[in-house]
């Protein structure tokens, strides 16, 4: 059984905010120091996952600068950068952190400012992950979205409507997170009424532009019992890559990264696919939430749609997915969306998700970056 | 100005090339230019919100070379594209203004290829 545990969590509002990274970084940073009862000189570790604030706002050197904001000083930082799954990438460098015995106490906190920018600004920030031969012909992420939802569409005999059903789901339960960007619901016509962004993707089909943060709090089990009863276990985590050139895998929708990080948690961990009770998936883009459901073993390939239709992955259905509104509806500020996951799975397995409560042992975090570029998978229990 | 894939001494090819093969982690050690050869459209999108410098909208496909066992996202010339369409390369001296966007110009090329339709 895993010897990592997370004993806080916590998340700032998701949506247009008026602080910049570092104050949302100290908001979420302090928050979870106070929701575990930890004093910031009891810090080993800090680590803050982020993408681009450099890019973004001309800010570097920013887990230096948040140790010394929450008064962690001389807490040993460092910055996870897995661009949009930095998030989970951090938990993955969390729990390397204790379960390797180098720290006894680990503070992750992600978070990104993002809508001071134009909308075309934040996508080019986002698209200078791509190879000079993709960002040369103008791609970008939700254009990757569109090719492979297209693909997706034909292999399968898809119907576009299952595409809405998602983003009307999650609009669904973003409605009962106080932190999330969107809290309206959606329905399917007007998802597929809303005008096209990457044919045959629509806006309602992609998550916003977001500024947050959030963060979780590590340690070992024997430590965590000094402080609380309340605790959930990391019980194991998975990363892996796949081609950095999008069009050079075999498979358009298949995401070699998901497989191989869900392979590497489920081995760590000892759960199957039909273990998880409840899962945050990536849902930068609607698509992307089939293409997990299957690469993750909870579909066979081209069926996670039927799931989606037929409610399954609904909050009352057999495996709720995305129960926090997802990035679709809670918001996608980078950095912080992985360790987002993470704090509605822990809200989840303590009893503590309140209005979009589901019943849950153990709760599955998937986090990718670039369109499957890399990708980290964490399972969690009830301790 | 030619089309260039990397190809390794097992015959693997990729586009663009690579210091060594995805596929055995061997040295790429030749190239294979593809701008003679024709492609089959594998996926196509036409994004209608590009960053500054990109035409819009733009059409983009993924294409799978005829005489080649290798794929290339490119811009496409029309709008008017269906996956199984036949294309073939055409050179572009600019296909987005290396000065409008985040990356330094100097950094990497900006001619390339768009994929036009033959009958």
């Amino acid at each position: 059984m895993s010897n990592v545990a997370i004993i806080g969590a916590s998340m700032t509002r998701f949506g247009e905010r008026d602080g910049w990274v570092r104050d949302l970084l100290a908001e979420a940073g302090s928050a979870c120091l106070d929701d575990a009862a930890v004093a910031p000189n009891e810090l080993d570790h800090l680590y803050v996952s982020n993408m681009a604030s450099g890019e973004f706002e001309g800010q570097t050197g920013v887990p230096n600068m948040l140790a010394h904001d929450l008064g962690a000083v001389p807490a040993y930082t460092q910055r996870v950068d897995q661009t949009s799954s930095s998030g989970g990438a951090g938990i993955y460098a969390a729990w390397q952190s204790i379960a390797s015995g180098a720290s006894e106490m680990t503070l992750l906190v992600g978070g990104e400012k993002m809508t001071h920018r134009t909308t075309g600004e934040a996508t080019d920030v986002i698209a200078s992950l791509t190879h000079p031969v993709e960002y040369k012909q103008g791609v970008t992420l939700p254009s990757f979205a569109g090719l492979t939802a297209r693909a997706y569409l034909n292999e399968y005999d898809a119907p576009r409507e299952s595409l809405a059903e998602v983003a009307v789901k999650n609009h669904r339960n973003g409605v009962d997170n106080p932190h999330a960007q969107f809290r309206k619901e959606i329905d399917v016509e007007t998802a597929l009424d809303s005008p096209l962004v990457a044919d045959p993707l629509r806006l309602y089909d992609f998550c916003p532009i977001t500024d947050g943060s959030a963060a979780l709090l590590f340690c070992p089990v024997e430590v965590a019992r000094e402080y609380t009863d309340t605790f959930v276990r990391v019980a194991g985590v998975g990363g892996a890559t796949d081609t950095h050139v999008v069009h050079e895998r075999a498979d358009p929708t298949t995401m070699g990264g998901v497989v191989e990080s869900g392979r590497q948690a489920y081995e760590r961990s000892g759960y199957d696919p039909e273990d998880i009770d409840v899962a945050e998936l990536h849902d930068m883009f609607t698509i992307l939430e089939f293409l997990q459901y299957e690469d993750l073993g909870f579909a066979e390939k081209g069926h996670a749609w039927e799931d989606a239709v037929d409610g399954v992955t609904a909050r009352d259905g057999a495996l709720p997915i995305n129960t926090s509104g997802g990035l679709k509806s809670k918001g996608h500020p980078l950095g912080a969306s992985g360790v987002a996951q993470g704090y509605e799975i822990y809200q989840q397995l303590l009893g503590s998700a309140g209005d979009r409560q589901v019943d849950a042992d153990v709760g599955l975090a998937c986090n990718v970056g670039g369109f499957g570029n890399c990708v980290t998978t964490a399972i969690m229990e009830v301790n | 100005m030619g089309f260039d894939a990397g190809r390794c001494p097992n015959g693997h090819l990729t586009y663009p090339p690579h210091p060594r093969c995805p596929e055995c982690g061997d040295e790429q050690t030749g190239t294979v230019d593809l701008s003679d050869d024709t492609a089959t459209v594998v996926t196509w999108t036409t994004s209608y919100a590009t960053p500054p410098g990109v035409r819009e909208p733009n059409t983009l496909a993924i294409v799978a070379f005829d005489d080649h066992d290798v794929r290339a996202l490119g811009q496409v010339t029309t709008d008017d594209v269906a996956v199984g369409d036949a294309v073939r390369p055409v050179h572009v001296d600019e296909l987005r203004d290396p000065a409008a966007g985040i990356r330094e110009p100097a950094s990497q090329a900006w001619d390339g290829y768009r994929f036009e339709p033959v009958e």
